[in-house]
């Protein structure tokens, strides 16, 4: 649905986005993450048609948006940064003007009005001028806006800032439902929403796409993942040298508190707490904790976004 | 089409909304009220035309049109809305068209509240009906002609103020060219021709012929390609802020 090559955007010497390319079909939810300024939103203006690219394409839909900008924009929802909207309207009022830009009149429009108001609970605000409300529902106004017309594509820049945890929820569950039928695009800075929502997540960092894949993939990215946390209620003598001598195992520490950390010599390799487990069993060690480290998107996050700050810095 | 009218309204809705559309017809009303019966001195001038009433509006309007179309597209920046309103399946003309026409229509029906003074008019003497039509059409070409500089002047900024004072400053160079006091100066260091051609870009030389009730095609030619000039550059300009 979404095609996107070769990106790039110059704002004077600056490159905002740097060589983007990728693509989402329906039924995937694309998790777009990145430091302050990485350039995801200026991606998302590109593909939504707001800003014109330096070069590069986008098709939507098999529209090109420069080439065929309406017909595009027709199969799109979008929610900018910020979530803008009219203040002097009222939300009902908001809601029915993006309708009928949206082509929809009558009956059509009343409904789509109606149910965009249902699925953001905006009902006790509907008739309330937008400056006046609170943040959240000034952003989830701003929501309602972009699924009116049930588009087959949706962006959304940071679709749940501002929201109370409540609503956040509701947001994602939203997002992960309308997810089977849509190709969605969701910028966020929190990544447990990644994990609850994406079927895959890009990282992008000043403007470059640094990481690509299913959030499972990218936690394995992490270095501790696939360490197995092994804790005994006794200490055992010997027992790291037995857990180093297992098949698989790359190398076992001990810690404070008959503690073992034990690393398998592959990430990807599973089935060695299953091994710690059976040494245990004949070893009649009592295992007070067996657990294995998935690995957290936030130290991927922070080990690519930083790292290679680092040696570009030491390069430069 | 529809997408103008439904832009259109909008507009129109938020003029409403808020004090600006009554703030203007008020001040514009009272105003020309002024100019006319105590500057014209229009009864003691005992004509049955509008003369005295028409000759005001170039200068009434440099500031009251920029004041109603400043907020046109500086407020959309600011509020981020333009991202909304341009990613929406309408053109960047549609666009410009019906915030422009919403602005214009208010302005119209400011002209047409001042239907007293042809009521009054018709009922002291017998005017010229004709020069009087031709007269309000002038004023409603002018009042396009510095509402559309205005939309061009707001796409520049995002500041309201700032937008003001410009097209204030465009409108009041597009009187002066062609004020008789002005052009009069200028004939002492330039040829006839030059000052000529410098006048022929002024709203004073192309109002002044309706305002005596001669439709000219010329006359409103230019007014229309004043409008159609700024709106053109309206979207050039946003086009090239758009693309950073
Ligand atoms: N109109 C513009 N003119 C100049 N530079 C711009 C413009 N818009 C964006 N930039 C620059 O492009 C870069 C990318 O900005 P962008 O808004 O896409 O970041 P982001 O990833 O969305 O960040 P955040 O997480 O803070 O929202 C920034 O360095 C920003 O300063
Ligand atoms: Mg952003």
């Amino acid at each position: 649905m979404i095609k996107v090559e070769h990106l790039q955007k110059r704002f004077g010497p600056k490159i905002a986005v740097d060589d983007v390319s990728f693509s989402v079909e329906k039924g995937e939810v694309l998790g777009f993450l990145g430091p302050n300024g990485a350039g995801k939103s200026t991606t998302m203006r590109m593909i939504t048609g707001f800003i014109p690219p330096s070069s590069g394409r986008v098709s939507v839909g098999g529209f090109d948006i420069l080439e065929a900008p309406l017909a595009a924009k027709r199969l799109i929802g979008y929610l900018p940064e910020n979530a803008p909207a009219y203040s002097d309207m009222t939300v009902a009022g908001f809601l029915a003007f993006a309708a009928e830009l949206r082509g929809l009149s009558g009956d059509a429009k009343r409904k789509a009005v109606h149910r965009a108001i249902e699925m953001c609970f905006l009902e006790p605000v509907a008739n309330q001028t937008i400056e006046t409300l609170s943040k959240g529902y000034k952003h989830r106004t701003c929501f309602a806006q972009s699924i009116l017309h049930d588009p087959d594509v949706l962006i959304l820049d940071e679709p749940t800032d501002g929201l109370d945890p409540n609503q956040k929820h509701e947001v994602r569950t939203l997002i992960r439902t309308m997810g089977e039928k849509k190709a969605i695009i969701f910028s966020t800075h929190i990544l447990e929403e990644v994990e609850a929502v994406c079927s895959r997540a890009i990282i992008i960092d000043r403007g470059r796409i640094v990481a690509n894949g299913t959030p499972a993939e990218l936690k394995r990215r992490c270095d501790h993942a696939g360490t197995v946390t092994v804790r005994l209620a006794k200490s055992a003598p010997g027992a790291a040298e037995k857990l180093a001598a297992l098949p698989g195992v790359g190398k076992a520490s001990a810690q404070e508190g008959g503690l073992f950390h034990v690393i398998p010599c592959d990430k990807s390799g599973t089935g060695i707490a299953a091994a710690i487990y059976e040494l245990a069993a004949r070893e009649t060690w009592t295992l007070e904790e067996l657990h294995t480290e998935e690995g957290r998107l936030d130290e991927v996050f922070r080990s690519i976004t930083l790292g290679d700050k680092s040696t570009k810095e030491v390069a430069a | 089409m529809s997408a103008i009218f439904t832009i259109a309204k909008r507009e129109l809705g938020g003029f409403f909304n808020s004090p600006v559309a009554y703030v203007f017809l008020v001040i514009f009303l009272l105003l020309s009220g002024f100019m006319t019966f105590m500057i014209s001195n229009w009864f003691g001038m005992g004509q049955a035309n509008l003369a005295g009433f028409l000759v005001w509006h170039p200068w009434l309007y440099l500031f009251l049109v920029p004041a109603v179309g400043m907020r046109m597209w500086s407020e959309e920046r600011r509020l981020g809305t333009i991202e909304l309103l341009l990613t929406l399946p309408v053109t960047p003309w549609q666009a410009i068209a019906g915030k422009f026409l919403a602005a214009w229509a208010v302005l119209g029906i400011a002209l047409l509240l001042t239907f007293p003074m042809i009521v009054t008019v018709n009922a002291l003497g017998h005017p010229d009906n004709g020069i009087i039509v031709a007269g309000y059409l002038g004023s409603f070409l002018l009042a396009g002609a510095y509402l559309a500089v205005t939309s061009m002047t707001s796409a520049l900024t995002r500041n309201q103020v700032v937008s003001f004072i410009i097209s204030v400053v465009v409108c009041l160079f597009l009187i002066l060219a062609g004020f008789p006091p002005i052009t009069d100066l200028l004939v002492r260091w330039a040829s006839p021709g030059v000052v000529e051609t410098v006048a022929s870009f002024s709203v004073m030389t192309h109002f002044v012929g309706l305002q005596k009730g001669v439709v000219d095609s010329r006359d409103l030619l230019y007014f229309a390609s004043i409008i159609g000039f700024s709106l053109f550059s309206t979207s050039v300009i946003l086009r090239a802020h758009r693309a950073g």
